[in-house]
């Protein structure tokens, strides 16, 4: 038995069984990092030596008996939740030695679950990116091909549980930020309704979008990651106050009742869209056949504003992100140029210093569209559509349970081939960034390969906190398809 | 829209940057794309349309006021560049 090729719940069983112990199953993880990830730069940290003492730790409470839903399973953290006593540095100079005095809820959350932090993966600079390509320490590269990025900006999360460097992840989403990755990577990402998971902790870019998600190699292993970080907060006032259900139910659901009844809406706005890849066309369309195998059934939507979508959230995002940043300004936290001669010199000196270029350019963008004169133009008007977007998503979910499109227009592009381009580079959200819009949550399923043996993931959303319709219908589609275990040849 | 090399190092000032010389030249052409893609909003047909700020579904949220510990300052200041005992130092800012 290979230990790092096992999902949570096997590796829960083997646990469980005592078959293994939790050190075995860090210390062949560890290994393999040693062993591999100087080819793939997943991670930022690792932290071996407190990884081996929570392990050690889980290891005497399943000696009793003791159960917890992630005693003794190691995960890795994307690097901006704040984690305790180890580096949160977001991929940024300007946090390179930030040490976190609390744990964000989130890890709170796991570690009560019993669970055993690897390490922090790498991210594009604070979150902003599709590609992990602006990271202020190294680039990560896809599994599957290494001269292909991983996507972004959950890069790290997405090729450390791709490559089999974790058993399961967590990434954060503002307009794609897991799903996107996780269809490069081959794995299944999930972004969770608005409000469902505390971001109390969680470093922000752009607030009114950022929500925390699982990265897992199966469906099976996001419904238990689900159960563990869902929940209300109230350090966290956007924390939605409701129920959270025991999300494997969805995947009994399906065993019982398979996917009939189920009605899919399909966005004729999507598939018209420029630059569409001929391989994720083709696989697009065998998920649809094959979930109408499964009993759904499909109906063309219209979701109007998606040709205003990309243009009014990087008015938004960035936005939010040049408000945001601005608390790095060397006083309280992070680096500081100490040279300057007065306060505004110190601010200035310090975020240039500290700040990659993307981050760089759009905290200049979201200044101009909030400036005086600029701001009805820009800000007032994207917020107009953002509201006609969660509309048009509010109509089209009175027709169907779920929505199905790609998760990005091709598969992960080469490295280097649009880091000069930041709006191609913006365009390739087109499909994902609208249910951060809207609040909704998604999923991305693999599958299938492109002809250049690179993974393509299926999006399905739903209407706010119904994150059992994604998972009943991933879990469909991957069961049928057979996709969960194929890894890249590494 | 479009602009120039100027206007970036002057949002970049309200920004409280320093944009490196080398890149001024490079921001004012990528940030004059990225404005014209944007302006397609102007296109687009919001009348009527309400205003949507965040994505929460919930509105106003309140918790009783009432007094929890504090960390204390050694855990608050922890990450402090540079401290002079319980405070955060800045460069002077009054002669």
């Amino acid at each position: 038995m290979n230990l790092h090729e096992l999902t949570i719940q096997q590796a829960r069983a083997g646990l469980e069984q005592r078959d293994f112990s939790s050190v075995e199953l860090v210390n062949a993880l560890l290994e393999r990092i040693e062993k591999l990830d100087r080819n793939i730069g997943a991670y930022i940290t690792i932290d071996p030596d407190a990884a081996i003492y929570s392990a050690t730790e889980a290891d005497k409470f399943l000696a009793k008996g003791e159960r917890a839903p992630l005693l003794g399973i190691p995960i890795a953290l994307k690097d901006l939740l704040c984690t305790k006593g180890i580096k949160t540095t977001c991929a940024s100079r300007i946090l390179e030695n930030f040490v976190p005095e609390y744990d964000a809820t989130v890890v709170s959350m796991l570690k009560k679950a019993g669970a055993v932090i690897i390490g922090k993966t790498n991210m594009d600079e604070f979150a902003m990116g599709s590609s992990t390509e602006n990271s202020g320490f190294h680039i990560t590269r896809n599994p599957w091909n290494p001269e292909h990025v991983p996507g972004g900006s959950s890069g790290g999360s997405a090729a450390a549980v791709s490559a089999r460097l974790c058993t399961a992840a967590l990434g954060t989403d503002t307009g794609g930020s897991i799903r996107q990755p996780a269809s490069h990577c081959g794995v299944v990402g999930i972004k969770p309704t608005y409000g469902r998971v505390s971001r109390y902790g969680l470093v922000s870019y752009a607030s009114s979008l950022d929500q925390i998600g699982p990265i897992t190699r199966d469906v099976m292993d996001s419904a238990i990651l689900l159960n563990v970080i869902c929940g209300h907060d109230p350090s966290d006032s956007t924390s939605a106050d409701v129920t959270v259900p025991d999300f494997t139910c969805a995947l009994t659901e399906f065993e019982t009742n398979g996917l009939k009844g189920m009605k899919a809406g399909i966005p004729k706005e999507f598939l018209s869209v420029k630059g569409l890849d001929p391989d994720v066309e083709k696989l697009f369309a065998h998920a649809k056949k094959t979930l109408e195998g499964l009993g759904v059934e499909m109906l063309e939507i219209s979701l109007p504003q998606t040709d205003y979508a990309v243009a009014a959230y990087y008015v938004i995002a960035p936005s939010e992100a040049s408000s945001n940043l601005a608390r790095f300004d060397g006083v309280r936290y992070g680096l500081r140029d100490s040279n300057a001669k007065d306060l505004v010199e110190m601010y200035k000196k310090t975020k240039s210093r500290g700040f990659g270029a993307e981050v760089q350019r759009r905290i200049i963008t979201g200044t101009y569209a909030l400036s005086a004169g600029y701001y009805d133009a820009y800000y007032g008007r994207a917020t107009r559509v953002r509201a006609m977007i969660r509309d048009d998503f509010k109509k089209a979910f009175e027709k169907c349970d779920i929505i199905i499109s790609p998760v990005a227009p091709t598969p992960a592009f080469k490295i280097g081939e649009n880091i000069d381009d930041p709006l191609t580079m913006y365009l390739t959200d087109i499909f994902t960034l609208s249910t951060n819009m809207a609040g909704l949550p998604g999923i991305s399923v693999p599958c299938g390969l492109s002809r250049t043996r690179l993974p393509i993931g299926l999006q399905i959303m739903a209407t706010h906190f119904n994150e059992p319709a994604l998972l009943r219908a991933g879990y469909g589609l991957e069961q049928t398809l057979g996709l969960q275990d194929k890894f890249p040849d590494m | 829209m479009k602009i120039t090399q100027k206007d970036v190092e002057y949002i970049a000032h309200l920004a409280r940057l320093e944009v490196d010389e080398s890149l001024v030249d490079k921001f004012a052409d990528q940030i004059s794309r990225i404005l014209q893609y944007i302006d397609k909003l102007k296109d687009a047909d919001i009348s009527g349309a309400g205003l949507m700020a965040g994505a929460s579904l919930q509105n106003n949220v309140f918790r009783e006021d009432t007094v929890k510990v504090s960390p204390g300052p050694d855990v608050t200041l922890a990450n402090a560049p540079e401290r002079h005992e319980d405070f955060y130092t800045v460069p002077r800012v009054v002669g």
